[in-house]
């Protein structure tokens, strides 16, 4: 061996050590592969199971399918709510490189409002991994067309089609059937979640909120295979779901429309009911809106504009209206009278052309003194007093029923209670008493507070369901039912409830009937010009709701009145009277009497009893 | 030159003795080719899978073995002297270019690695890969083996240039397989016990001033999700989680070529290229682990084989460091698929999709055949 400081190489030695050190490095390397194998021998062999789940876990998703809403028809077939496909602009965060170019460039290719950025900037919050978020509703198809052109440009951006609730009559139904919206935070705490899983929208009002749970369906569920990207790529499984229940309305398209077209734009409510059935024929408010505005989440501008008109397009006047009855109370407090034993039918009363209470000086003026000067008749009648429409006559009633009376006899009718029709948002009205005064106001009830009770006028209060609902039970001679929008469900009949009947004597119901026959079809009736060409028998009853009181002694020049302080205009009617088929109750905002009001009647009946307005 | 002649050894290929010469004179290794062609195949196989089926992807790569293979016959004729003598102006160019790289170089997820040329990218740390092992082989062939004190000084300075250059990309992954490459030539020179226990002793104490201020956060947060991948679920773990999801539930037989739901519908990242391993696990299964770990093991036998029957200290030098860095590619790529290693951006030897690292690796095989045909080349 040389020393080494000559550093000479020695080539045995080097090629010793080099061979040693390959000898090492192979063993080495053996143990290491062995090391990566036992780990690769773990993954595969010992937890096979746990990655094999968790493989098949990322494979396969549970999806919800929802179901498809019912549809809604009127009595006549035809479609009043369905579902059409509406295409939906979404964005997928994670699949969008730069957000806000993202946005700017999709703004630039479609209109996209300030609304639609704050929405979709709230969700985008709240949002799953991968999950889509909408962006913008309803696409255009050019809409559409832009944005497939553009498609390859735009990553993450996608459109989907989904079913969306459709109102094909907007403002005719609106108030008939309500509408549906994206579920809120509130409704989404109250939901069965898991039922609702995969739907965006639940009735918010109407019959559509109403009968949710039968519109709304089963909801289904498939396994689907997706990518990282959720996006579907197979359905290994599925359950479907079972679409909601079809809603039959007793609701008539023909009636609805002469209601509405009669109507006009003027400010009222029509409701027509089937006394036979408890039907509900009409139910018509105006101004109506587009309830279609509503199934996506209403634009706050169209929002305000609506909530802040001074016609108060969404009030549902027909159910929610809560107007003083006037005259129209008449027939009824005729009932109520005879059913008390307190008048008969040839039983009579003085009339002056006012009333005042024994010991007072203080004049109820009847209707018929600024006009002519005197009362209706020196002695008037039952006959008389619903024809001519006497005042005096029924503050004498009122007086001798006294308030309390008065309540226990027109209850029955309905009023001050609830009807229970299927829809949302029903007021009670105020059907006044001793009680309810000192209950609601704490006050004592004053005597001349019963005598313009008797007239309607007051504290009285009914909405024109409760009015047409009164006029069912007056046609059908007692025997009430519970109003139903809905006839049938999924083509299964629904029978609407009976009320406890009114039992009366047949003299007394044709002494009414006689009454509001001749309002009509006799030459002193009220309505005497909704007679001109009738070929069929209508009773009705005229009535007029003062909105503002009129001082003692002032004449009433209704030109100078503004005109949203003008009387409302109040009618209610049955037909055929011989066999009734349809009771209404009829109400025009500052119409200014009830002659706004009895035409309407006429056009409704017209169409329901020959199919067209005006028929004959 | 008869010297020198040593016996090929019986069993080293029937190839070979039948048509003595031929192999010899085009300086071809037949059974390291064998090796390689099978490799290659079975890469470009599971490439059509992790590709999502792609035709195109397997032609591209189909091309660039084809490139490659040329290129490692081309530098298997390079005669071992002409490597020596080149190897350290080779080292010169390749510094020059990392310093390129670091005042001109074009930047991709924040890293300064590639240098354009003429319209033609590339990565001078890839030229480095090979360079490295020569110029310290070259540096220490004709010095005393095993290496003492001040040769070993010197090489660890030849070592820590290109190392630092590439480390400030930055690129820790490429720096640490470089410098392994050097020092594994250190290693097979047959550098004294005492210098590796030293060195690892300050490899660990180094690593806390590495930690606090080398290393840079996302290469900390690799280190990180490592140790904990079920921290951040849909970020930096999802790969790990993913991969992991996709070797285990291959199970023994695996699920069937392109059949592997991980890879296919999306949930393995870079299933073409650095988590290959994992497409060939959830398909193939363990089964398909063993056959490539068998291929990989041959190769690696026989690059050992090559160094051990080495005429020269160059070639033994050589094939030994190469044959490691061979390895630990290997052992990297497949460790950190796994989960057990960090995740460095290696892409696995012949069967990741890429061009540069199937060229390099190739000519890595050529000087490997070099060095096995020079020994033998006065046989014929």
């Amino acid at each position: 061996m040389p020393p080494k400081q000559f550093q000479l190489k020695d080539l045995h030695r080097e090629i010793r050590i080099n061979n040693a050190r390959t000898l090492t490095a192979i063993i080495l390397v053996l143990g290491l592969l062995g090391l990566i194998l036992s780990r690769y021998y773990s993954l595969q062999i010992t937890d096979y199971e746990i990655y094999s789940t968790q493989s098949e876990r990322n494979r396969v998703q549970l999806q919800p399918l929802p179901p498809r809403r019912g549809l809604i028809y009127d009595r006549n077939g035809v479609v009043l709510a369905d579902n059409r496909p509406s295409f939906i602009l979404s964005v997928v965060r994670e699949q969008v490189e730069d957000l806000d170019a993202t946005l700017a460039e999709l703004a630039g290719l479609l209109p996209v409002a300030e609304s639609d950025l704050e929405n979709f900037r709230k969700k985008l919050a709240q949002r799953r991994p991968y999950e889509a978020v909408p962006l913008r509703f309803r696409l255009t198809e050019e809409e559409r067309a832009i944005l497939a052109v553009n498609r390859y440009r735009l990553p993450g951006v996608v459109v989907d089609a989904q079913l969306q609730r459709h109102y094909p009559h907007g403002e005719l139904f609106s108030h008939a059937i309500g509408y549906v919206g994206r579920i809120n935070e509130q409704e989404a705490k109250e939901l069965d979640q898991s039922d609702y899983r995969g739907t965006f929208h639940i009735g918010k009002v109407g019959v559509e909120k109403y009968y949710e749970d039968t519109l709304h369906g089963k909801v289904g569920y498939q396994n689907v295979e997706t990518n990282a990207h959720g996006r579907v790529l197979r359905v290994l499984e599925s359950v479907a779901p079972t679409s909601g229940a079809d809603l039959v309305l007793n609701l008539d398209i023909r009636l609805q429309r002469a209601a509405f077209d009669a109507l006009g734009d003027r400010r009222g409510a029509v409701v027509a009911i089937d006394p036979r059935t408890g039907g509900v024929l009409a139910l018509v408010s105006t101004p109506g809106f587009d309830a279609n505005l509503f199934v996506n989440g209403i634009s706050s501008a169209d929002y305000s504009a609506l909530r802040d008109s001074l016609d108060v397009p969404l009030y549902n006047r027909a159910i929610q209206g809560q107007y003083p009855p006037g005259s129209t109370i008449k027939p009824f407090m005729a009932m109520a009278g005879l059913n008390s034993g307190l008048v008969t039918p040839a039983s009579t009363v003085r009339d002056p052309g006012w009333y005042s209470l024994p010991g007072s000086s203080h004049k109820y003026r009847d209707w018929i003194l600024r006009i002519r000067g005197t009362g209706h008749a020196p002695r008037v009648d039952m006959h008389m007093a619903i024809v001519e429409s006497c005042d005096v006559y029924f503050y004498d009633l009122a007086r001798r029923l006294t308030i309390d009376g008065m309540a226990d006899y027109l209850r029955p009718f309905g009023f001050g209670e609830l009807t229970q029709v299927d829809t949302t948002n029903e007021r009670r009205g105020v059907l006044p008493s001793t009680r309810w005064k000192r209950e609601a106001m704490g006050q004592p009830w004053y005597p001349g507070e019963t005598i313009s009770a008797g007239i309607g006028q007051g504290y009285m209060l009914a909405s024109p369901m409760q009015l047409a609902h009164a006029t069912a039970i007056l046609a059908s001679r007692g025997v009430g039912r519970t109003p139903r929008l809905v006839q049938s469900i999924d083509g299964v009949p629904l029978e609407a409830p009976l009320l406890e009947p009114m039992v009366a004597p047949v003299e007394y119901w044709d002494a009414v009937d006689r009454g509001m026959i001749d309002v009509v079809h006799s030459q002193r009736g009220t309505a005497k010009a909704l007679a001109q060409g009738i070929q069929y028998t209508m009773a009705g009853k005229t009535g007029t709701a003062q909105v503002i009181g009129i001082a003692q002694g002032a004449v009433y020049k209704e030109e100078h009145v503004a005109e949203r302080h003008r009387h409302h205009g109040l009618f209610i009617a049955f037909a055929p009277a011989e066999d009734p088929t349809i009771a209404m109750g009829i109400i025009v905002e500052n119409g200014g009497g009830s002659s706004a009001a009895s035409p309407i009647a006429r056009k409704v009946i017209d169409t329901w009893l020959f199919g067209e307005a005006g028929g004959g | 030159m008869a010297d020198y002649l040593r016996q090929m050894p019986d069993h080293g290929s029937a190839d070979l003795a039948r048509r003595p010469g031929l192999a010899s004179r085009l300086h071809i290794d037949i059974p390291l080719l064998l090796l390689l062609l099978v490799l290659t195949a079975y890469g470009l196989v599971v490439l059509y899978s992790g590709s999502g089926k792609s035709l195109d992807a397997v032609i591209r790569q189909g091309r660039y073995f084809l490139l490659a293979y040329a290129v490692m016959f081309t530098v298997a004729q390079i005669s071992l002297a002409r490597l020596m003598r080149w190897a350290p102006w080779f080292y010169l160019l390749g510094v020059a270019l990392l310093v390129a790289v670091m005042v001109a170089g074009v930047g991709a997820k924040g890293a300064q690695r590639w240098l354009s040329i003429g319209g033609f990218r590339f990565q001078p740390s890839e030229i480095m890969k090979l360079v490295l092992p020569l110029t310290i082989a070259w540096y220490l062939a004709d010095r005393s083996l095993p290496p003492r004190f001040f040769p070993i000084l010197v090489a660890l300075a030849l070592v820590l240039v290109p190392t630092a250059l590439i480390l400030q990309q930055p690129d820790l992954g490429t720096s640490l397989l470089i410098a392994a490459s050097g020092l594994f030539v250190l290693f097979v020179a047959g550098m004294g016990w005492g210098y590796i226990l030293g060195a690892a002793v300050l490899a660990i104490a180094g690593s806390w001033p590495m930690w606090m201020f080398v290393l840079r956060d996302y290469q900390k947060q690799r280190i990180l999700t490592l140790l904990d991948p079920e921290a951040d679920k849909l970020g930096a773990g999802w790969n790990i989680i993913q991969s992991k999801t996709a070797i285990g539930s291959g199970g023994w037989e695996g699920k069937g070529w392109t059949d592997g739901t991980q890879s296919h519908l999306d949930f393995l990242p870079e299933s073409h290229t650095d988590f290959i391993i994992a497409v060939l696990s959830e398909e193939f299964g363990l089964r398909g682990v063993l056959v490539l770990m068998t291929i990989y093991l041959l190769i690696l036998l026989r690059g050992f084989w090559i160094g051990i029957n080495a005429r020269s200290s160059f070639g033994r030098m050589v094939a030994g460091s190469l044959t490691l860095t061979f390895f630990v590619y290997i052992f990297v790529n497949m460790g950190m698929v796994a989960g057990v290693l960090p995740v460095v951006g290696v892409p696995l030897p012949l069967v990741s999709a890429g061009g540069t690292s199937a060229i390099s690796l190739m000519a890595a095989f050529g000087i490997l055949m070099a060095v096995s045909t020079e020994k033998s080349a006065g046989q014929g």
